[in-house]
């Protein structure tokens, strides 16, 4: 039993995170929890099952899947929205290619921002109007400064300079039909914050997040897994070393680190001892140009 | 067993200045010296420094904002910010410290426990330090430090440390600020790193606690010391005998405990219909709890089964609160539409939502003079008292009382944006 004297900062957290849900659940008619099979998304089932436990989420789960992934996240996914019994809806980057609502340049290009056309076509068919959504202030300046309950246009748009007033703990999250929120729980969560709560919650976890042998190429500074989608070039030198994600997401840009950390326990002391941010040590699309996150905010991302 | 709060391990604070008080030097000065800013974030400010022409790191980029502010070169929003000590975590509400930015300021404040008021050592107490101190005080916000910054500008010179100091006690004497409130200096230079986190040498005559020690051993709490329980319902939770035979009729109370505490056992009442119960049991997801505290999101059991929906407010069934349908508030009004007296508004109240209809505007308060004026309506950055009709009625809180419980937003009924923060005299 959880005793008041050893409250903590997590819990403090956690309490900030079930009520934004509960509002969430409260003023909204068909909200959706925007589900990866990610860290910030896992810790996210775990906060809305202790907002709404024991009934069931009044949300479903929903995955934007870009075909470029690590089949133990998908998976990992799977076995944990059936563990929960909640409902899985799926959309696919490849059916919005399909459709030609998504060109590639490029056949193997990252599909990371392709994924806001699947997911504005996933909240039009749905009509949802609210994504609950698993990202963090501390990632990034755009992020920096979004709303907790941050408001998107008929076209997904985020207007930084038009964001509605957020005052105490008292969230706006009217629209009218076409528009939509997209509220973050875990806004005030640090990369710390969520790998501490892993552990004290004894989250399981995609087994990619822990450090494992894998074949890589070294390339322009960063680590990059050999997979079919992701192939060696002709001058390049294979190694296998020891690495694990900091984040998962597309293959072809989310690039692991060399680590030796098996455990959460030892992720938290790399963590505490890290020095290079997470989407900087991960994120090979964000590091082409400064404003890149806030660009592909502003065209519907989440 | 200690009563803790479960906030002391938090503490949000605001920061109160513009660029040229060196507020963003600040913060970064901050981020740096608690090694929260990692070597990729520091390799790009050392690059852009070095495109601008500086030969030092210029601490003040790592505030840098949007693309879209540089562009206009002004700062549009608030921006939070991280750190972590032994101690504590930080929140840290970067608000844009110009004058019409009064909107911002009041929206940093309504999380904030204390501020961070910046004074440039060389201009001593300013306007805008009186504006800041006076939005600090309406918020509520129960611990200023005054960070006399830019000290190597001025030689470190003590005796002018001291008379700043005194001519800002004395004004903040005049506006009553040290009221129920904590207020304390801290002479530093933030482009020397002296008296944030470091203490430096350059400013030895100085034995008080630099800014970060301040910060350590605060009380994180908020103005207002009510300790009468509140609930306010924002979810309600039914289960049927279909879905789980353990569940039968499970009905669950879901919200968070806005200030008091609650223990299993307790008599309540529930307003507006004021019947009465017992809690059955306490529960966080599947945790049982014998006792929640204040911000503690818990959902609650009675013994009797009792129709309960969102809005309705939990208190101890020996409390009062009247409902009421008429608020005199202090109002920000934070939308660039003007306020049109004739029309009528939504209220956010807790989990409540009223229609209001403005009833009269008492005065405005001139925030350079802080006289109250004669007005006929509401434009942007006004902070005015009011009264409102509601269709519905409220279980309020005065402000001064009760931060959760005494505030509420103004929602326009077409647009649904928020235009408008109140606080209940």
């Amino acid at each position: 039993m959880t005793t008041l004297s050893n409250l903590t900062h997590l819990d403090w957290l956690e309490s900030e995170a079930i009520h934004i849900l509960r509002e969430v659940a409260g003023q909204c008619s068909n909200p959706v929890l925007l589900f990866s099979g990610g860290k910030d998304s896992l810790c996210l089932l775990r906060l809305a099952e202790r907002a709404f436990r024991p009934g069931r989420f009044p949300f479903p789960l929903l995955h934007i899947d870009t075909g470029h992934n690590y089949d133990e996240v998908i998976q990992f996914r799977d076995l944990r929205a059936k563990e929960l019994n909640e409902r899985l809806i799926v959309r696919s980057v490849e059916d919005s290619m399909k459709r030609g609502t998504v060109v590639l340049k490029t056949p193997d290009e990252p599909r990371n921002k392709h994924q806001s056309v699947t997911l504005l076509e996933a909240i039009a068919e749905f009509e949802f109007d609210c994504c609950i959504g698993g990202a963090r202030r501390d990632e990034e300046k755009a992020r920096a400064k979004e709303r907790i309950m941050s408001f998107r246009d008929e076209f997904g748009q985020w207007d930084p300079k038009n964001q509605r007033p957020e005052l105490w703990n008292l969230y706006n999250a009217k629209v009218h039909k076409g528009e939509n929120i997209r509220a973050f729980p875990i806004s005030n969560w640090t990369e710390m914050d969520v790998w501490q709560y892993i552990e004290r919650e004894k989250l399981g976890l995609p087994s990619i997040y822990f450090a494992h042998k894998r074949k890589i190429v070294r390339r322009g500074g960063a680590i990059v897994p050999i997979t079919s989608l992701t192939p060696k070039k002709d001058n390049e030198m294979i190694e296998e070393i020891m690495v694990r994600y900091r984040t998962v997401g597309d293959i072809t840009c989310t690039a692991p680190v060399e680590s030796m950390a098996d455990s959460v326990k030892k992720i938290i002391i790399e963590t505490a001892s890290t020095t290079i941010t997470e989407r900087g040590a991960t994120r090979l699309d964000d590091q082409t140009s400064d404003a890149s996150m806030e660009q592909r905010k502003k065209e519907g991302y989440f | 067993m200690s009563q803790a709060n479960i906030q002391d391990s938090l503490l949000r604070f605001m920061t109160c200045g513009s660029v040229d008080d060196g507020k963003s030097t600040l913060i970064g000065r901050l981020l740096f010296d608690t090694k929260t800013i990692l070597t990729d974030t520091l390799t790009q400010i050392e690059k852009t420094s070095k495109k601008r022409g500086m030969t030092a790191v210029d601490l003040s980029l790592i505030t840098d904002g949007l693309q879209a502010e540089r562009e206009q070169g002004i700062t549009i929003d608030v921006a939070y910010r991280y750190f972590s000590t032994g101690t504590r975590k930080y929140i840290i509400a970067d608000a844009p410290g110009h004058e019409q930015y009064t909107r911002n300021m009041v929206t940093a404040a309504s999380t904030a426990h204390l501020a961070i008021i910046l004074i440039d050592a060389r201009k001593g107490v300013l306007t805008q330090t009186r504006r800041h101190s006076f939005l600090a005080k309406l918020v509520g916000i129960p611990h200023i430090v005054v960070a006399i910054n830019k000290m190597d500008l001025i030689d470190y010179d003590e005796s002018k440390y001291k008379a700043i100091c005194e001519s800002y006690k004395a004004f903040a004497k005049e506006i009553k600020l040290s009221e129920n409130r904590t207020i304390e200096f801290v002479p530093m230079s933030a482009l020397n790193g002296n008296m944030i986190v470091d203490r430096g040498e350059s400013i030895d005559w100085y034995k008080g606690p630099t800014l970060l020690d301040v910060l350590e051993k605060i009380t994180a709490d908020y103005a207002g010391k009510d300790k009468n329980f509140r609930f306010p319902v924002q979810f309600v939770c039914r289960t049927h005998a279909s879905d789980n035979h353990d569940l039968h009729d499970f009905r669950g109370f879901m919200g968070r405990v806005e200030s008091g505490s609650i223990s299993v056992g307790d008599e309540i009442k529930v307003l507006p219909s004021q019947y009465k119960s017992k809690v059955k049991s306490i529960q966080l997801g599947d945790i049982q709890l014998q006792k929640a505290i204040s911000e503690q999101s818990i959902t609650i059991l009675l013994e009797d089964e009792i129709d309960i929906s969102r809005g309705d407010m939990i208190i101890k069934s020996n409390d009062v609160i009247k409902p009421t349908k008429n608020i005199n508030a202090m109002v920000c009004w934070l939308s660039e539409t003007p306020m049109a007296s004739s029309r009528t508004y939504l209220i956010r109240h807790t989990s409540r939502e009223s229609k209001a209809k403005l009833d009269k505007i008492d005065f405005k308060v001139n925030i350079e003079t802080l006289a109250h004026e004669s007005i006929d309506n509401l434009s942007m950055n006004d902070i005015a008292q009011v009264t409102f009709k509601l269709a519905q009625p409220i279980m309020a809180d005065s402000y001064e009382n009760n931060r959760s419980t005494g505030a509420f937003i103004i929602i326009d009924e077409s647009t649904y944006h928020t235009v408008g923060a109140g606080m209940i005299s």
